[in-house]
């Protein structure tokens, strides 16, 4: 029995009746139902700056005819609300008709537990740990001067009703714990950030001490950062590392291959299905069913399983990423995309765990086979064009490669290319696949839901690396 | 409609007197509603309409020197009294913060001036299809339009309270119009898109939808194919678009919490010549109708006039009153941002000024958050059109523009085209001697 109707002022067999009847001439659509609460605590400049807590509690209703969206959401869960909603979709989709697909595939598949991020600790002793992080950190270094440390936790109860009374529902627990370091040697300011984070309970990143490697990892970028030169600037090899360098991967060939940008046949890869894309040694999948990290989801926000699909295999294009509008309107199945940030947004294809698999050569032969490049260890964001296809990165970690070696670290290098012609340019593959630390938050049009990303090490042959030095 | 005043003030005054009874000594709550209509079209054909109501609450519970804040969008009566007392409990726990306190009494904004950011006029969805369609059919007319990637009209109300124990309790309605119309443009395998926009607190001072569909149309197809150009030190020009933002990471630079803390590289710059002498910047809260007005900021306190930057000169922080007494600073009401923040136009015309050098780039788009308030670092990506002359010669792109704000700053030389089209804006801007990063 759902616990949405438990509470509200209408029952389930009450709202069952308005959705069909909203949806009964339309191709899709439906009720979904969103129960959220989440927990910021923020210790900065050596006090508890905030502790928030917040729920928010709403649905959307989705009315879908052709290519054509109608949605309304409210905080209200009512009938009242719910017939003025209705009233809304049918207004915006008269004179449509379509055909309702009732099959959404009900799946036992779970990749989380049913944890509760929020309760599962005090607040006390949530507060008392961040006051142990900032000791901790402080005494480092003498020339720490600044550290902001942060935990997010949220439970996100979500409920889809569809027309004919079919219920999904699922429990996504998420958390994230993030540290910055400021230090400060000769006048010369440097911040170093890392974070970690998952859908599981923070005890996996509090126990044994955990919480140090990620104070220690921040102090380590800040201080390699003191030591930095401006980067050089102009088209050179750069060798990406393991692990996070994949949001590369995530902008400049993920979200082309979201299925809404190739129906509207505005993404470069729109027209490149079955052909070759990149060298044979990149396989590319976008994962929704990886243990407890960030992207995964039992089903997406249609209710739809996720699953493990293929993008690019050996080069060759495979597939898009769909939500069941895109899918329906090309002619092929939703692969448990549809995503949105809350209630209040309306759902599109979206990235889960998008990674790059391994292929056969070291880092080590990488750098060596460098003559002049870049090495770039962790990027702070990114963004891309999907039109053009262009993408930019600003490194947060990176050095110079001088005749097969790695040299002295970069400061403010940013990495401009487009994502079409990278892809082709990718010259090895490394054999050090790795996932990120799951702190990925991916923004399109502006909703941010979380996601993951993975490589293995990569040699790019050419990409402009931007700097002050000529 | 909206909520009005009366129902919202209800909910507020509960919650306080709540916060009260359970033990709290000081309370500050927010109770806020927001309804907005917005249609999207695709190829002048209808793609979506959306409609969205929000209610919700967030409330900010003393102890003492002790904080905590909860939110909800629930306004259930017993959901209310829970959340305040889950607040009042965490503020218990939560360490002592010698700053923390609700703000002086004499600071809170009262007054009965009209600002007119409220426009009541309903536009319908027919309406709102009809305004945005001109715009897509103005720019097919350009042969080089290919396909859009969305454009649409919104429609945005709101009503909030904001009250506090120490006896504010003050709120107002606002609204605003945004109409945008983004195109794709197709030559020779080329592919580019670019966008025009206009947002207003009246929907009678929108920009006309036929000029919003011809520009775009014009910007997406000056973009098509694209050069790519060697790495060098070059004066660049910056559209309006992009000027603006160097507002935006000065203001992160001189707030408060930056400048108490330390992360900016503006600290301990007040009275220091950091831009040239013809820069002035100004953040004013009354312009009439203006997109980033308010008569009082997050903590109800009255928003003054700031000169921020006088003849180059560093004036003055933005200031709230929690990070005000970290640097022994009264708060001007700068709790929640800048309001309308700009450049003052300066004196050469857009014109002169694209002729000033034989070669200039001139910045339509970057793409990146490539500022580091920290150290001045400024780099990201870009693309223009390259001005040999005074005349514009061929659209460049996949190039990055990198520079340090210290310089950067110091060699800012404004035209005379200012408008209000943002809450923040700047006339179009020259910065001479910036690495472009290409081939």
């Amino acid at each position: 029995m759902s616990e949405f109707f438990k509470n509200s002022e209408i029952e389930l067999s009450k709202a069952e009746k308005i959705v069909s009847e909203t949806l009964k001439n339309c191709d899709d659509g439906e009720l979904y139902l969103e129960d959220t609460k989440s927990e910021t605590i923020v210790l900065d400049d050596n006090k508890i700056k905030s502790s928030d807590y917040s729920t928010d509690l709403g649905y959307g209703f989705r009315a879908v005819t052709g290519d054509i969206i109608a949605y309304s959401h409210s905080n209200e869960i009512s009938e009242k609300s719910l017939l003025n909603s209705s009233q809304n979709l049918k207004s915006s989709l008269k004179n449509k008709r379509g055909t309702y697909n009732y099959e959404i595939k009900n799946t036992n598949q779970k990749f989380y537990s049913n944890i509760d991020p929020v309760e599962e600790k005090s607040l006390k002793s949530k507060i008392d740990i961040l006051r142990e992080i900032n000791n901790y950190a402080r005494s480092k270094d003498s020339s720490v001067k600044q550290v902001t440390a942060n935990f997010i936790g949220e439970k996100k109860n979500v409920e889809i009703l569809r027309a004919g009374g079919q219920l999904l529902n699922d429990e996504r627990p998420l958390v994230r714990f993030n540290v910055s370091i400021m230090v400060e040697k000769f006048g010369k300011k440097e911040t170093g950030v890392y974070g970690v984070g998952g859908r599981q309970s923070y005890d996996v990143y509090l126990n044994d001490n955990n919480w140090k490697k990620v104070c220690d990892e921040a102090f380590r970028i800040a201080t390699t950062n003191l030591d930095s030169k401006p980067s050089p600037a102009g088209e050179m090899k750069v060798v990406l590392g393991p692990g996070w360098p994949a949001i590369l991967i995530h902008e400049a060939v993920g979200h082309g291959l979201e299925g809404d940008f190739n129906r509207k046949k505005t993404s470069v890869f729109h027209d490149l299905v079955g052909q070759k894309v990149a060298s044979e040694s990149v396989t590319i999948i976008d994962d929704g069913t990886l243990d407890n990290r960030r992207g995964s989801l039992n089903i997406d926000d249609e209710g739809t399983p996720t699953e493990k699909t293929v993008l690019i295999e050996n080069g060759i294009l495979k597939n898009f990423m769909q939500d069941r509008l895109n899918a329906r309107l090309m002619n092929t199945k939703s692969t448990g995309n549809g995503r949105r940030e809350s209630y209040k947004h309306i759902i599109m294809p979206r990235m889960r765990n998008t990674i790059m698999l391994n292929g056969n050569n070291t880092q080590d032969e990488m750098i060596k086979s460098v003559n002049k490049g870049i090495f770039a260890v962790s990027f702070g964001g990114g963004q891309v064009d999907i039109t053009s296809g262009k993408f930019v990165f600003n490194c947060t970690e990176a050095y110079e490669i001088n005749n097969g070696k790695i040299g002295s670290p970069l400061k403010g290098a940013t990495l401009i290319g487009d994502g079409p012609s990278s892809l082709k340019e990718i010259l090895m593959v490394g054999n050090d696949m790795m996932l990120d630390p799951g702190i990925g938050t991916c923004g399109k049009a502006g909703q941010g839901v979380p996601v993951g990303v993975g490589q293995p090490s990569l040699l790019i042959d050419k990409m402009t690396v931007g700097g002050t030095q000529i | 409609m909206i909520k009005e005043e009366n129902y919202l003030k209800k909910i507020a005054d509960s919650c306080l007197t709540q916060s009260k009874k359970l033990g709290s000594s000081d309370a500050n709550v927010v109770v806020m509603n927001s309804i907005s209509e917005s249609v999207n079209i695709r190829n002048k054909q209808l793609d979506g309409s959306e409609r969205s109501d929000n209610l919700a609450i967030t409330l900010t519970t003393y102890i003492g020197k002790k904080k905590a804040s909860i939110a909800s969008s629930n306004l259930n009566e017993n959901n209310i009294n829970k959340l305040v007392n889950r607040c009042v409990e965490a503020t218990k726990i939560t360490p002592e913060d010698e700053y923390n306190s609700l703000p002086e009494k004499e600071l809170h904004y009262f007054g009965n001036k009209d600002l007119q950011l409220y426009d009541d006029t309903y536009i319908d969805n027919e309406k709102k299809i009809e305004f945005i369609k001109k715009a897509e059919e103005q720019a097919f007319k350009n042969k080089n339009i290919i396909n859009t990637n969305g454009s649409g009209f919104s429609q945005n109300k709101s009503n909030f309270i904001l009250a506090n124990t120490n006896g504010f309790m003050d709120g107002y309605k606002t609204s605003q119009f945004t109409a945008y119309c983004e195109v794709v443009s197709k030559r020779n395998g080329s592919m580019e898109r670019d966008y025009e926009f206009t947002s207003k607190r009246f929907f009678s001072d929108l920009i006309k939808p036929e000029k919003i569909g011809k520009n775009a149309a014009k910007y997406a197809v000056n973009k098509l194919n694209p050069k790519k150009i060697k790495s060098e030190k070059l004066s660049l020009i910056f559209d309006k678009r992009i000027s603006k933002n160097f507002l935006s990471n000065f203001a992160s630079s001189i707030s408060s919490s930056s400048i108490a803390k330390g992360t900016t590289f503006l600290k301990n710059k007040i009275n220091n010549q950091i831009f040239n002498k013809q820069i002035n910047i100004v953040d004013r809260g009354d312009i009439l109708k203006g997109n980033g007005s308010k008569y009082f900021d997050s903590e109800g306190i009255k928003i003054d006039n700031l000169e921020l930057v006088k003849d180059g000169i560093l004036k003055d922080y933005l200031v709230d009153s929690y990070n005000g007494k970290k640097i022994d600073r009264k708060s001007n009401g700068r709790s929640s941002g800048t309001t309308n923040l700009y450049f003052k136009k300066g004196d050469v015309s857009f014109n002169d000024l694209i002729k000033s050098e034989k070669k200039l780039l001139y910045i339509n788009e970057t793409i990146g958050r490539g500022a580091n308030i920290i150290t001045g670092d400024y780099s990201v990506g870009a693309s223009g059109i390259m001005i040999e002359n005074g005349e514009f010669a061929y659209p460049v792109s996949e190039i990055t523009i990198a520079g340090n704000f210290h310089e950067m700053f110091k060699n800012i030389i404004l035209a005379d085209d200012l408008e209000f089209k943002y809450s923040t804006n700047s006339p179009t801007m020259l910065i001479s001697g910036m690495t472009v990063g290409g081939k």
